[in-house]
């Protein structure tokens, strides 16, 4: 009879999610994206493809847009990550996450969290970014409902917003 | 939150955000994928290898021995096909006897993790003899080819012939007759939430509980009764959130009923989380197409005649072919006024995954070809595009041949409004090299008149709810897939009841809870459960006026509710403010539920002939819109620099909503249009990615104005027609069109790649060498 595949060694990982330390036992092949999804339990965090396609999945890694479903968990030993879930303050929604819904950058809401990410990662290095800036900075992002007009306008709102 | 609920309809406001904006934005939202599935089997599919071949073996007693795995289900496990049309359901969940098209799905596993069901997956033996395939319309149809399914000769699935007026005579008045040949590539809907499914089996009570990706909620119900022999009443079908459809999730999906299966062999919970590549092996988009259009045109622009063929490379399976077909053909009306339509539709099976149901459903590619035509024929006639579209306008309200109520068009105006904003007058013809304008109008139904599943059941049914709390719940079944359905249907109800709109909830998609819904396709949510939603809110009003008219001692007729304030006239002293008049209708009864239902008359339902429903509506949404581009003629790469579009959507009941839904549709023609394609190696999808399957990135997206024109539809909901389909249609043309006009050369195949544009350019530079090579011979 066959056996199932041996699971992946597991390893402690350590490392800062949304602002708070924390320490798991992490398979060594873990993608960062099935860390957040499944053992921190965030699932703001989105999968919309086979791998490094369509950016839903985008997070930040020390202030950094990274793709998780192409990142190893263990990777991101020792640096701060950050998801959606991360930037709602608690009692007011982060300037992004306003705009998006204000002005309707998010339709279906699929690729909304891995956008204001990609977003937030933008504002960080460049709080007045130019239309080109923000496609630059979105270019790996894609939505199917919105034709992305709405979605400049957001983030040129959220840009404003912010002090 | 803004407050909407006192203002007028047809007063300009700018709309109001998505009731369930908020979650989207925090990552709170939950999807099919992200539900609480702690315990779940982990369910996959084994997929045919081939693309036609008969079932010799299949072995699945490995993959059933193996640790770890629980269930496992082959067609033997389920001996009823699915599908749409009751007169074509003619696919099984997993493959019997026979696969049609690699990725068909012939077994599934459910198993403790996802590793152990890959493990199963390998352990499947699967002996098949290869029968020959077909992978275009052509090789389908020709001589000696074998049938794909016995009943249906020739693989052609479906032919439509319709004729309406009088075709000779209509090109016998023409000055002008061409015939034009355009084909348009098979494309998809690319939603960016993969496939999903958590289906629950308690063997204990023998119910069935599924969460899906579903567009149409009921139609899964009663595809998983059929497929499983349950009775309907033990299933229940929950839509989640959904990342978008586009129509990929208006049919039932062969893994949802897997799943269905699996639960119940494995007695328990099975999750399912199809790949990208699964999503485009076994897509459900819209089908390659080829279209020979004959017009007779006088030397004015009006249009004396038209003749239409239409093919389809449907694929390997019914599910919505007829239905796609006959769109071609009853929505070449109902825009222009053409005295003589002839319509020749062929539907193809073809080893390839079954087509369905997009965005724009059967009319885009055949838009794309009349609008292409028109702007040729009026070059040769040296007319105006937008003078060639104006001659043939069709005035409301009126009856088209073929059977179909126009009883509001405002195309008129939408012509003139991106005639104003693109600053059509100056420019065209003056603008630099490299650089054109292109113009096209299109239009679309507002829900299907007749449904397919005709039961005499209202066209749409909302309930209300008010309890003691004085919080309002409106409960449909109309499955809110981003399109920012449940917001429309609060407005509605806050707007007629004369309340705020946060004191409104809406509970939607769950058939244990709201009432059944025909779905989300065919654009027909705000018209009909606009509607239905409208009249539920007037009970309500009716019984909360009579409570407050008792207890203001005043006579019902002579209560109003404005601002949440129940007052006898308007500028009157006395008033109530809305929950104390809950409190007061309360007593004696308890919870008010009340029901809103809306119906299409008779009338409304098409011509008598056969297929005469489909196209059949209320209300037609109309849209132009004007592209400008500029052409790179080095790398034969095309940018959109700006589209200006106006949508005639009757009235906008969200115009923050109206104004996205058209730029996505635009935009969803873009990709159309630029860059979207599936292509096959001997029918391996090569396109399975969201790489290779190029829809347009951020970078790529041009500024879409949106002009929203409301003509008032009389039977439209505050007025109201759909903004979500009508608008894709016209941007492919709109492109050609402009394509043209920057550099002089008409394409007949979209998308319009940089290859194939370079193509054309230096096939043009070869031309033009020969024939200076022949004029200096001479």
């Amino acid at each position: 009879m066959a056996q199932p595949q041996p699971a992946s060694k597991k390893r402690l990982l350590r490392l800062k999610l949304n602002g708070r330390w924390r320490e798991d036992a992490v398979a060594e092949n873990q993608l960062l994206v099935d860390y957040i999804r499944e053992v921190a339990g965030l699932t703001g965090t989105k999968i919309g493809c086979d791998g490094g396609e369509c950016g839903a999945c985008t997070v930040l890694s020390d202030s950094q847009p990274v793709p998780s479903c192409l990142t190893l968990a263990h990777r991101c030993d020792g640096r701060s990550i950050e998801t959606i879930e991360g930037l709602t303050g608690r009692r007011r929604l982060h300037p992004l996450q306003r705009a998006f819904h204000q002005k309707l950058g998010t339709q279906c809401g699929f690729c909304t969290p891995g956008m204001i990410m990609a977003a937030e990662a933008l504002l960080r290095r460049n709080f007045r970014p130019s239309e080109e800036d923000i496609k630059v900075a979105l270019s790996g992002n894609l939505c199917r409902c919105t034709g992305y007009v709405k979605i400049i306008e957001s983030v040129q709102a959220a840009a404003e917003m912010m002090p | 939150m803004t407050a909407i609920g006192c203002e007028t309809p047809g007063s300009k406001r700018r709309g109001v955000p998505l009731i369930d904006g908020i979650e989207k934005v925090t990552g709170r939202a939950r999807y099919t994928a992200d539900l609480d599935h702690a315990g779940a089997l982990v369910g996959m599919i084994f997929r045919s290898p081939v693309s036609h071949g008969e079932i010799k073996r299949l072995d699945v007693t490995k993959a059933r021995q193996l640790d770890g795995v629980v269930a496992v289900v082959t067609g033997d496990d389920c001996p009823h096909t699915y599908g749409v049309l009751p007169v074509a359901m003619n696919e099984y969940p997993l493959a019997r006897e026979r696969v049609r098209y690699r990725g068909e799905p012939v077994a599934a596993v459910a198993a403790v993790d996802a590793a152990t069901a890959q493990l199963a997956l390998d352990l499947i033996e699967f002996d098949v003899r290869e029968l020959p395939a077909y992978y275009s319309s052509a090789a389908a149809r020709a001589d000696g080819a074998i049938l794909l399914h016995n009943d249906k000769p020739d693989n052609v699935e479906r032919e439509v012939h319709h004729t309406f007026g009088d075709i000779a005579a209509g090109f016998n008045e023409a000055d002008l007759v061409r015939e034009f040949r355009i084909s348009c590539a098979e494309v998809n809907h690319a939603q960016i939430e993969p496939h999903a499914v958590l289906a629950d089996f308690d063997s204990t009570t023998q119910r069935l509980t599924v969460q899906s990706v579903t567009q149409v909620g009921y139609y899964l119900q009663l595809m998983l009764g059929r497929c499983l022999d349950m009775d309907l009443s033990r299933i229940r079908v929950i839509k989640p959130f959904v990342g978008g459809g586009f129509g990929a999730r208006v049919e039932v999906l062969n893994f949802e009923i897997v799943a269905g299966l699996l639960a119940r062999a494995a007695a328990g919970t099975v999750a399912m989380q199809l790949t990208r590549e699964e999503n485009f092996l076994t897509h459900r988009a819209r089908p390659q197409t080829d279209v020979t259009l004959k017009l007779g045109m006088r030397r004015n622009g009006q249009i004396t005649a038209c003749a239409c063929e239409v093919v389809q490379r449907g694929g390997a399976y019914a599910g919505y072919g007829i239905v796609t077909i006959l769109y071609a053909g009853a929505l070449l009306h109902g825009i222009y006024d053409i005295p003589a339509v002839k319509f020749d539709g062929y539907r193809i099976y073809a080893n390839l995954p079954p087509c369905g149901a997009m965005r724009g459903h059967g009319s885009v590619d055949v838009r794309h070809a009349l609008e292409c035509a028109l702007d040729r024929m009026a070059r040769e006639l040296r007319l105006d595009p937008f003078a060639v579209r104006r001659a043939n306008l069709l005035r409301a309200p009126t009856q088209t041949m073929n059977g179909l109520m126009v009883n509001s068009c405002g195309l008129s105006e939408c012509l003139d409004r991106v005639e104003q904003t693109s600053n059509w007058r100056a420019r065209i013809g003056r603008l630099p090299p490299g650089k054109g304008l292109g113009i096209a109008c299109s239009h679309y139904v507002s829900g299907a008149a007749k449904p397919i599943h005709w039961t005499g059941e209202p066209h749409a049914v909302v309930n209300l709810k008010v309890d003691f709390d004085g919080g309002i719940t409106a409960f449909t079944g109309a499955a809110d897939i981003g399109q920012g359905s449940s917001t429309m249907v609060a407005i509605v109800v806050s707007e007629t009841l004369g309340v705020s709109l946060d004191r409104v909830r809406v509970v939607a998609g769950d058939s244990a809870i709201t009432p059944k819904d025909n779905g989300a396709y065919s654009s027909r949510i705000t018209f009909m459960v606009g509607n239905a939603a409208i009249d539920a809110a007037k009970n309500l009003r009716a019984i909360l006026i009579k409570a407050a008219a008792s207890k203001l001692e005043a006579k019902p007729d002579d209560i109003e509710c404005v601002g949440e304030q129940f007052q006898i006239g308007s500028g009157s002293q006395a008033s109530l403010p809305f929950a104390d008049v809950v409190k007061a209708a309360l007593v004696g009864g308890g919870v008010i539920n009340v029901k809103g239902t809306f119906t299409c008359p008779p009338e409304a339902q098409g011509g008598k002939h056969k297929g005469g429903a489909v196209g059949s509506t209320m209300g037609f949404s109309y849209a132009a819109q004007v592209v400008e581009v500029t052409v790179d003629e080095a790398t034969g790469a095309i940018s959109v620099d700006r589209v200006w579009s106006a949508l005639d959507c009757g009235h906008a009941i969200n115009p923050l909503s109206v104004e996205g839904q058209v730029q996505g549709s635009v935009w969803m023609g873009m990709g159309q249009a630029l860059s979207e394609e599936t292509r096959y190696l001997n029918g391996l999808p090569a396109h399975a990615s969201l790489l290779e399957y190029r829809v347009p990135t951020i970078v790529e997206s041009p500024p879409i104005d949106v002009q929203i024109v409301e003509s008032q539809d009389p039977n439209g909901p505050f007025g109201a027609k759909e903004a979500s389909e009508g608008a894709l249609a016209g941007f492919p043309p709109a492109l050609v069109n402009a394509v043209a006009n920057a550099i002089g050369i008409d394409f007949d195949e979209l998308p319009l790649t940089p290859d194939r544009v370079m193509q054309a350019l230096v096939e043009r530079r070869r031309r033009g060498r020969i024939g200076a090579l022949q004029r200096q011979a001479s």
